[in-house]
């Protein structure tokens, strides 16, 4: 069986991804793609904390609990409205300022 | 090495080129099929750790919604238009690069030390079953589950309202 640490490993590689997208990248769009990817990392480690995880009840040796998946359900859908949002953002700014460059959003600025 | 080892080693080494594509392919419509492809393999890692509803789950929202959304509106502002209006600072990708390999390292390390000998719980395997998420979601989970329903529907709306089109004020001129 694959070890824990591995899954972590791979879930941190991810995150590291999507870090470094939302940090660079000077495009809202793929900023947004850098924000998924860093979701997904967690998702990944709260599946793999699940499962390697003991969460039996004792009494009657059955599965109790589902906190991991749960949880990354509830990320998914917090994902999900986050897309649209931003991308609803992404179109409005679009259409008042014809940009999609971070830099070029500095309407705010003294 | 066990054939299970050898399979995660597959899928991981795919799902990592192509979260690295994402963030350095220049073409945003290519970095969305990245995205797709990245999305796909996580769905085949659930279902190695026994989340079967949950890939399924991934499949349909992320990659059948969340990527189709993204395409539509790289589709909608023109690709051409963000390559060109994309500007390169000199420093900020290499700074952010530097960065980003020390923050891996670091946890690296202290995971690859942190977690040896956990073994997998044998008494989970029918955990990722549709039944038996649903069960959990909705006796345990009740209250975040309609929250998240609240939120959904916030979203909508806020996303209705802002990509709307303007009023044109035809009649004040």
């Amino acid at each position: 069986m694959v070890p824990l640490s591995w899954y972590l490993v791979l879930a941190a590689f991810v995150f590291s991804c999507g870090l470094y997208g939302a940090l660079v990248r000077r495009n809202a769009i793929a900023v947004l793609m850098g924000i998924e990817l860093m979701l997904n990392g967690v998702n990944i480690n709260l599946v793999a904390f699940w499962r390697y995880g003991d969460i039996i009840d004792k009494a009657t040796q059955q599965v109790v609990r589902l906190d991991g998946q749960i949880f990354a359900l509830f990320v998914i859908a917090v994902a999900a409205a986050e897309a649209a949002v931003g991308l609803a953002l992404i179109i409005s700014i679009y259409r008042n300022r014809k940009t999609v460059s971070l830099d070029q959003m500095d309407l705010l600025k003294g | 090495m066990t054939l299970s080892v050898l399979f995660f080693v597959l899928i991981g080494a795919i799902s990592l080129a192509a979260a690295v594509g994402v963030v350095s392919s220049n073409h945003p419509v290519h970095s969305a099929l990245f995205l797709l492809a990245h999305f796909g393999t996580l769905a085949i890692l659930y279902i190695t750790l026994e989340a079967q509803f949950l890939a399924a789950i991934q499949v349909i929202i992320y990659a059948g919604g969340i990527v189709i959304l993204i395409l539509f509106v790289i589709m909608l502002i023109g690709s051409e238009k963000i390559v060109n209006q994309a500007e390169h600072r000199t420093w900020t990708p290499y700074v952010g690069f530097a960065l980003g390999i020390v923050l891996l390292g670091g946890l690296a390390i202290s995971l690859l030390q942190g977690f040896t000998g956990v073994e997998p719980n044998a008494a989970l395997l029918q955990g990722g079953s549709p039944q038996a998420v649903g069960l959990e979601l909705f006796t345990r989970y009740i209250l975040p589950f309609e929250l998240a329903a609240v939120l959904l529907l916030v979203a909508l709306l806020g996303a209705l309202l802002l990509a709307r089109r303007p009023k044109l004020k035809i009649e004040e001129q």
